[in-house]
């Protein structure tokens, strides 16, 4: 990419808002001439902004291969996305990016057998790959995504993956939530614990998404279980200004989240400094 | 080269003046910063070190990148940028102007995100260094491998008793040097290598001259992190930000928004990494003690940096922080606790 006017948006207009959970709607954007802001692979990111509100790094969590619009699924948590939280459908918004690299679907991710791991607002960035791996499916071997979330109202794109991800198009969806809830029938407890218990083999390919702790977690899981750290992807989010790399708040040791990640493979997550 | 009688630095002044806004260390209230020439301006070319270091002639500490108006959910968006006026700097010391060169690599060399602000500016600067006839005590660009006895930018000059050399080094001095050369008579490099040798001679003295940066390279990336001897050295840091904004290669910036009444300005200025909310997130900060921030901007200057760039140390020995810091603590004190922990 180049791009000259990297700190300079471009405006997009709001077209749809999907509640989630209690705190989290997914947004969807196109440019104001309709049709998507700009192209992006799996895993990159945006910059969002309302011009007196603020502006903040969300990650893209449509596929690609949806050339109509670009979807961002947003949890409240501060100025700009409380804002957006009461925004209304027409509503415009600035746009920058698409920053950052991007999941390795079209080099190490290919045939290979793929697992999904993703705690709370964590699915968002993930969503992104799994659809366009599902758009892709003939590119890919076996798909087990392992998802949970605090409560089941808690769980994002629910409606999605009821209807959507199943087993008829080879896409395995393996829901646990924190604490026993009225009207839930599946698993109950964390998830690293769950990952366990579904007997993954570590020749898998795996992507691994959530809060912190529960990354760490996992990726503690994974070891003991036998997985490969070079074949763990994992995506971070620190705070960020430029998104180019310049502004110097979001490095990880010599590597900055917004150029260098955010998706980084696990073996060298492993060799930079535990600063995030 | 070129030689001029000192006598007649002001008709000179006048003359670059005439061709591009002239900027020079002036003292103005008691403070030495680079200012705007006028004929009646206290000129100040002994001094070594103005306050702040000329960096924001080409990175102001603020900048608009963006104007917008907001109607209902409409937002129209205003293209402010504005050209800039050519402009020439003198009596740059040679460690403020291979500051530009550093900002330059983070700036201009990443071909992918050009930042076309500082690019302008670049374009439109001159840079006329200065020799520095008495190196201070502060100073320690040597271990930078630069020469004060030899500055670099687009022309040097050397003040030597009554007589003042100036020689072109880029296309762009040359320009320069080509609308004003009716001024000058011809000079023989011969002429200034004496005062060159003393200045050498001083440069030999410095209490920090043999101060040494080796073993600050990328592959000792975790242990410089993880030294013990952050605890002890960071201690007393105030977190003032005093070293962030008078260095001459801090870059890190923020970008805010502010309602002017008419318009919204998004506006780039200068930031400070020690600062606690810099890296402060909705779901976390994963910098919130004192050492995490004092260790985060002596190794992006002497670890990460030279990482991403080739080897290049994001220090060029000036000394400000040397002179300023409240707590005397400060980029040599860092680099010898690092070193001996290394050699333990």
């Amino acid at each position: 990419m180049n791009n000259k006017e990297a700190l300079i948006p471009k405006l997009g207009i709001i077209t749809d808002i999907r509640d989630e959970t209690p705190d989290v709607k997914t947004f969807s954007v196109t440019a104001l001439n309709g049709g998507v802001v700009f192209p992006h692979m799996p895993g990159q990111c945006a910059m969002l902004s309302i011009p007196g509100v603020g502006e903040a790094m969300f990650s893209i969590c449509s596929s690609p291969t949806n050339k109509e619009f670009m979807e961002y699924s947003i949890k409240k948590a501060g100025v700009l996305t409380d804002w957006l939280h009461l925004a209304e459908i027409g509503q415009q918004i600035t746009v920058r990016g698409p920053y950052g690299n991007a999941f390795p679907v079209e080099d190490d991710l290919k045939g290979k057998d793929i697992l999904f791991i993703a705690g709370g607002i964590g699915l968002a960035p993930l969503r992104s790959v799994i659809n366009y791996v599902r758009d892709h499916r003939e590119n890919y071997g076996e798909v087990d995504i392992v998802y949970g979330a605090r409560s089941a109202d808690d769980l994002v794109f629910r409606k999605e993956i009821e209807n959507e991800w199943d087993s008829k198009n080879g896409v395995k969806v393996h829901l646990t939530i924190d604490r026993e809830q009225e009207g839930w029938d599946g698993n109950v407890g964390f998830v690293p614990g769950f990952v366990k218990s579904l007997k993954f083999t570590p020749d898998r390919t795996t992507l691994v998404c959530g809060p912190p702790i529960m990354i760490k977690f996992v990726l503690k899981t994974l070891e003991e279980m036998g997985f490969d750290s070079t074949k763990i992807y994992t995506t971070m989010e620190l705070r960020m200004k430029c998104g180019i790399g310049k502004c110097g708040r979001c490095n990880i040791g010599s590597k900055y989240v917004c150029k260098d990640g955010p998706v980084f493979r696990c073996d060298d997550l492993a060799k930079l400094p535990d600063e995030y | 080269m070129l030689k001029l009688p000192v006598s007649k630095m002001d008709e000179l002044f006048s003359l670059i003046n005439s061709e591009r806004t002239l900027y020079m260390p002036l003292e103005k209230n008691s403070e030495i910063c680079f200012d705007k020439w006028s004929s009646d301006a206290s000129i100040r070319l002994d001094k070594l070190n103005t306050v702040k270091s000329p960096k924001d002639f080409f990175f102001p500490a603020s900048e608009n990148i963006a104007a917008f108006k907001t109607k209902g959910k409409e937002i129209i968006m205003d293209d402010i940028r504005s050209e800039i006026e050519p402009f020439a700097l003198f009596g740059v010391r040679a460690c403020d102007a291979e500051s530009f060169n550093l900002l330059d690599l983070i700036f201009l060399n990443d071909k992918d995100f050009v930042d076309t602000f500082y690019e302008s500016r670049r374009q439109n600067g001159i840079i006329i260094t200065t020799a520095c006839n008495e190196p201070e005590e502060t100073c320690f660009c040597n271990v930078f491998n630069i020469d004060a006895a030899n500055p670099g930018g687009d022309i040097s000059t050397w003040i030597i008793d009554d007589t003042l050399y100036w020689n072109s080094l880029t296309k762009k001095g040359s320009g320069l040097t080509e609308k004003i050369k009716k001024m000058f008579e011809q000079a023989d490099e011969s002429e200034i290598a004496d005062h060159q040798a003393k200045i050498s001679g001083v440069i030999n003295k410095l209490p920090f001259k043999d101060l040494s940066l080796d073993g600050f390279t990328g592959e000792a990336l975790i242990e410089k992190f993880s030294s013990n001897q952050w605890e002890e050295i960071c201690h007393t840091c105030l977190s003032c930000g005093t070293c962030t904004f008078i260095c001459p290669t801090c870059h890190c910036y923020d970008i805010q928004d502010f309602d002017t009444g008419k318009e919204i300005h998004r506006i780039k200025c200068w930031d400070s990494c020690m600062y606690y909310d810099f890296t402060l997130m909705a779901h976390g900060n994963p910098r919130t003690s004192l050492l995490e921030r004092f260790r985060q901007r002596y190794m992006h200057k002497l670890v990460y940096f030279p990482e991403n760039n080739d080897g290049a140390y994001a220090c060029v020995g000036c000394g400000r922080c040397v002179q300023k810091c409240p707590i005397s603590m400060n980029i040599v004190k860092v680099a010898k606790a690092l070193k001996y922990e290394g050699m333990k």
